[in-house]
């Protein structure tokens, strides 16, 4: 087979440059196949992260050709022809190489007030598969943060971290607002506190998402609804939890992006 | 004494985030210990969040017949009468509820029609007993566990590396010296007890469904401390791990597949499962394609497909057909669920195979058959413990989860894991609040040990013309592969020994390069020293156990010997060194109380 040119961005905070590595390229890789060959020959010192080399564990995040991606989920063969570049996400501090500092993520985890479920009856709780499909649609994230990435609320906007959640939290709050189980309420917290306001439903963490979420259409929208409504109307929320309405509220119908 | 690096005191360290390090903490943490979990990578990556299937729990959501007693009988006939009984026990008691406790967390498993758990059929179980979450239940059990933990206020440290166990002057555990990945800091914790859960060990072979974290740091570490190393010869060859293309080799595709429907075929189109029943298996095993079938629908009409028998006797026929020339273009047999099930079906309940497979080898599962073949992927050997509190022999020292061993004896059922980690997780934490509040404790923490980790972790960057740690790797990987690998001979594993004495040396020579924060290629080179001590157990166990049981297969004694089934193989060292002396011995196994024994009577 061909070769395969590959530039991976090299350095630490103090700063860094892209170095082309060239290697024969085997038939089915993946971008973080190359990688591993180099590390294995060329560069033991390249850093990189990576568990599971099957999509499921979120470590091997980076910016591939620009696009926010897994490394271990794109294939060689699928990328353009030319060099391929491969640069760490940009929204997070860099530790070195393409390994880079996510705490954010898991300061903003540690914020999150928990699940707060009624005692539990004898044989366990009563749930229907149509109760728990939507939380479970949240529950795929592997927390590969690369919403959080594209986000250009906290990308371009260093200081909006520190009120910002962003797309991986909202989707762990509107998982917990619709969990069946669920009686804390969270919505002036996510509305004073976790910035749902910024989010102008630009779809990019859709895009990136390697799990399909649909994070703007099924978590986002419905929970700017549901905390907008709060404010109004507190009394309003226990009632809703179990009706489960799907009016469209005035604040969706604003942000609707253009087609 | 005051250590010369950053610091730390707690009451319970745990080594290790997955399953077992998870629950064990929150155990410790509510009997409000100071407790923190260390982890070599971040929180949430650990490998049970790559767990497909489910876990196993008699619930009898589905069958209501099932209950402990068949869960207890399906494990301990799988583990080849190997276990540790009163593990396998506990284990079959406890999982129901620790299974619901999980709902209480926040976990959203599949349901049934009436609204309970759904459960999922498995090989080995007699009855659809795994509770999951489509094929991805490691992650919603991981992620449920690490909320928790998170909201608990736990401590965490991530991407910090551990070295190595440290003791008092009286050998009682007092803590461990590690290293910050992303600067490469040296680092110690004292704490009065230490509870490992690292995981497993498959990295010491080429073709595996483990990742970079499985080098049995934790079975290594507990052997350098003083502790034993039980069954370390038996080890798990999935039956099916993707053979193409081949930068996947090894990748898991879960038992899911045959438990929803999935048939194995050979180069011929035929289900060769059929001319595989060992006697041990024949009366619950169905005879004709058309009663296995029928079977799926309802386990009353018919019995189970042979696709579905313990792993070991899966992997084992898949070899032997291969071997026969019967095997598909890349060196595997046929997994075909395109054909017996409508694509809607594979999709929604297998998505995470139709992604693995559509994205890495461009094969649709739900209108072609996969290529698969066995794999690397669980070491049911472990450190030796007692079922009831999981402390080792070291005081202060506890081990659960897959560093432990004995709950699966010669082979793991498939599901028995994830409940395995929150069972004894659970029983790990809680022993070790009860030492603590026993008042039992270390009374000092020796440096000298801390130095001398220290010492043996930057060797390789004093070292010049060294070997690079990748190469090393590469080759003890295949030098595993081939000869103590899913069949083994006495010759084979007798080089292998050799060969083992060989690789110490050229770990002692290591060269590294660059820097020491994050640094991968050093990072590899403080693996190796476990890579080594712990494959050297597993070839002294292979060597010594003369029969074939479960996970550990000889070509030279194909049969399983009733003397052998009486006892384990125990490692234990002299002195920590990982290239020091292994004295391996006979351990006799606990024997069971008649009421336990009249289940497994009866049930043949
Ligand atoms: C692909 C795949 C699918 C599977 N599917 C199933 C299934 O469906 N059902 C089932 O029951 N089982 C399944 N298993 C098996 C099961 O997932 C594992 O046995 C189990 O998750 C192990 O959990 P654990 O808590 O013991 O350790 P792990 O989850 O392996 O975690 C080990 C932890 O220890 C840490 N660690 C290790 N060494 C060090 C060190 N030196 N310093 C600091 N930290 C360290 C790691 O960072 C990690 O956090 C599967 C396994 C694989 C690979
Ligand atoms: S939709 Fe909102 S959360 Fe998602 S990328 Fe755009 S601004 Fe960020
Ligand atoms: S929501 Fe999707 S993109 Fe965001 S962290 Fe989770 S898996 Fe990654
Ligand atoms: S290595 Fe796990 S997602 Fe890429």
């Amino acid at each position: 087979m061909a070769n395969v040119t590959m530039r991976v961005w090299r350095g630490d905070a103090g700063g860094g440059d892209f170095e082309s590595y060239t290697l024969e390229q085997n038939e089915g890789e993946v971008v973080l196949d190359v990688i591993h060959r180099i590390q294995a020959t060329d560069a033991p010192d390249l850093a990189c992260r990576w568990n599971c080399k099957a999509g499921k564990c979120g470590s091997c995040s980076a910016e591939i050709n620009g696009k926010p991606s897994l490394m271990c989920m794109t294939r060689v063969d699928e990328l353009p022809e030319g060099p391929i570049t491969v640069a760490p996400m940009r929204t997070f501090p860099i530790i070195r190489d393409l390994v880079t500092d996510v705490s954010f993520n898991y300061a903003m985890a540690a914020k999150v007030p928990a699940l707060l479920p009624p005692p539990m009856p004898e044989g366990g709780y009563t749930m229907f598969q149509e109760d728990v499909a939507r939380g479970q649609e949240f529950r795929k994230c592997i927390e590969c943060f690369l919403c959080q990435d594209v986000c250009h609320v906290i990308r371009d906007h260093e200081d909006n971290k520190a009120h910002y959640a962003g797309p991986r939290f909202f989707i762990r709050y509107a998982e917990l607002e619709m969990h069946p189980l669920d009686t804390n309420d969270r919505r002036d917290l996510v509305r004073e506190e976790m910035g749902l306001g910024y989010c102008n439903i630009t779809k990019c963490c859709t895009e990136v998402c390697p799990e399909h979420i649909k994070i703007t259409d099924n978590a986002i929208i419905p929970l700017k609804e549901r905390v907008v409504d709060a404010q109004y109307d507190p009394v309003a929320w226990l009632g809703r939890k179990i009706r489960r309405r799907t009016k469209r509220s005035a604040d969706e119908a604003a942000v609707q992006p253009a087609p | 004494m005051t250590s010369p690096y950053e610091h730390h005191d707690y009451d319970v360290l745990i080594i290790g985030a997955g399953g077992a390090g998870l629950r064990a903490a929150i155990e410790a943490k509510q009997r409000g210990l100071r407790v923190a979990i260390i982890t070599k990578s971040l929180l949430g990556k650990a490998h049970t969040v790559m767990a497909e299937g489910g876990m196993a729990a008699a619930m009898g959501n589905v069958y209501a017949e099932d209950n402990w007693q068949v869960h207890f009988r399906d494990t301990m006939r799988g583990g080849k009468m190997l276990n540790n009984y009163r593990m396998a026990e506990l284990h079959a008691k406890e999982s129901p509820e620790r299974v619901l406790e999980l709902e209480q967390w926040g976990a959203l498993f599949d349901r049934t029609k009436d609204g309970k758990i759904l459960q999922r059929d498995f090989g080995g179980h007699r009855y659809a007993r795994l509770a999951h979450v489509g094929d991805r239940t490691g992650l919603e059990l991981i992620r449920t566990l690490q909320q928790k933990v998170v909201s608990m206020g736990t401590d965490v440290f991530m991407e910090c590396k551990v070295l190595r166990l440290v003791h008092d002057e009286n050998g009682a555990i007092a803590g461990c010296v590690a290293y910050w990945r992303p600067t490469g800091e040296f680092v110690t914790f004292a704490a009065k007890t230490v509870i490992l859960a690292t995981g497993g060990v498959g990295k010491s072979w080429k073709f595996t469904s483990n990742s970079w974290e499985s080098t049995g740091d934790g079975h290594a570490m507990a052997l350098w401390a003083g502790a034993q190393l039980i069954d370390m010869e038996c080890i798990q060859f999935h039956p099916t791990g993707m053979v193409w293309p081949l930068s996947v080799r090894g990748l898991l595709v879960t038992e899911g597949v045959r438990g929803d429907g999935g048939v194995l075929r050979n180069s011929e189109g035929q289900r060769f499962m059929f001319n595989y029943v060992a006697d041990m298996f024949r009366a619950e095993t169905a005879e004709s394609e058309e009663e296995g079938d029928r079977w799926y629908d309802d386990h009353t009409a018919g019995r189970r497909p042979p696709e579905l028998l313990p792993r070991d006797e899966v992997a084992r026929a898949i070899n032997t057909e291969v071997k026969a020339g019967r095997g598909s273009p890349h060196g595997g047999v046929y997994l075909d669920i395109a054909s017996r099930r409508s694509a809607e079906f594979i999709r929604r309940r297998l998505p995470s195979m139709y992604h693995q497979f559509m994205e890495l080898a461009g094969v649709d599962i739900t209108r072609e058959a996969m290529e698969i073949g066995p794999t690397c992927h669980y070491i049911m050997g472990g450190v030796k413990v007692d079922a009831d509190t999981a402390a080792t022999s070291v005081p202060g020292l506890y081990a659960a989860g897959e560093v432990a061993g004995g709950m699966h004896g010669a082979n793991r059922l498939g599901g028995n894991s994830l409940s395995d980690l929150v069972v004894f997780g659970r029983r790990a934490g809680m022993s070790a609040a009860d030492y603590i509040e026993s008042g039992a404790g270390p009374t000092g923490f020796d440096l000298a040990e801390v130095q001398l980790a220290v010492k043996d972790a930057l060797a390789p960057f004093e070292n010049e013309n060294g070997e690079n740690p990748y190469d090393v790797q590469r080759d003890l990987q295949e030098m595993m592969q081939a000869n103590v690998g899913i069949i083994r001979t006495g010759s084979e594993i007798d080089f292998a020994i050799n060969a083992l004495g060989e690789f110490a040396e050229r770990v002692r020579n290591l060269s590294v390069k660059g820097g020491r924060a994050y640094n991968p290629g050093w990072n590899l080179a403080t693996d190796l020293p476990s890579m080594i001590s712990v494959s050297r157990c597993t070839a002294l166990g292979a060597a010594n156990r003369k029969e074939s049981r479960g996970g550990h297969t000889r070509d030279d004694f194909p049969k399983a010997d009733p003397e052998y089934g009486k006892f384990n193989f125990a490692h234990q060292m002299t002195n920590g060194s990982f290239d020091s002396e292994i004295r391996t011995e006979r351990s006799a196994l606990l024997a069971m109380p008649d009421e336990l024994a009249q289940l497994l009577e009866e049930a043949k």
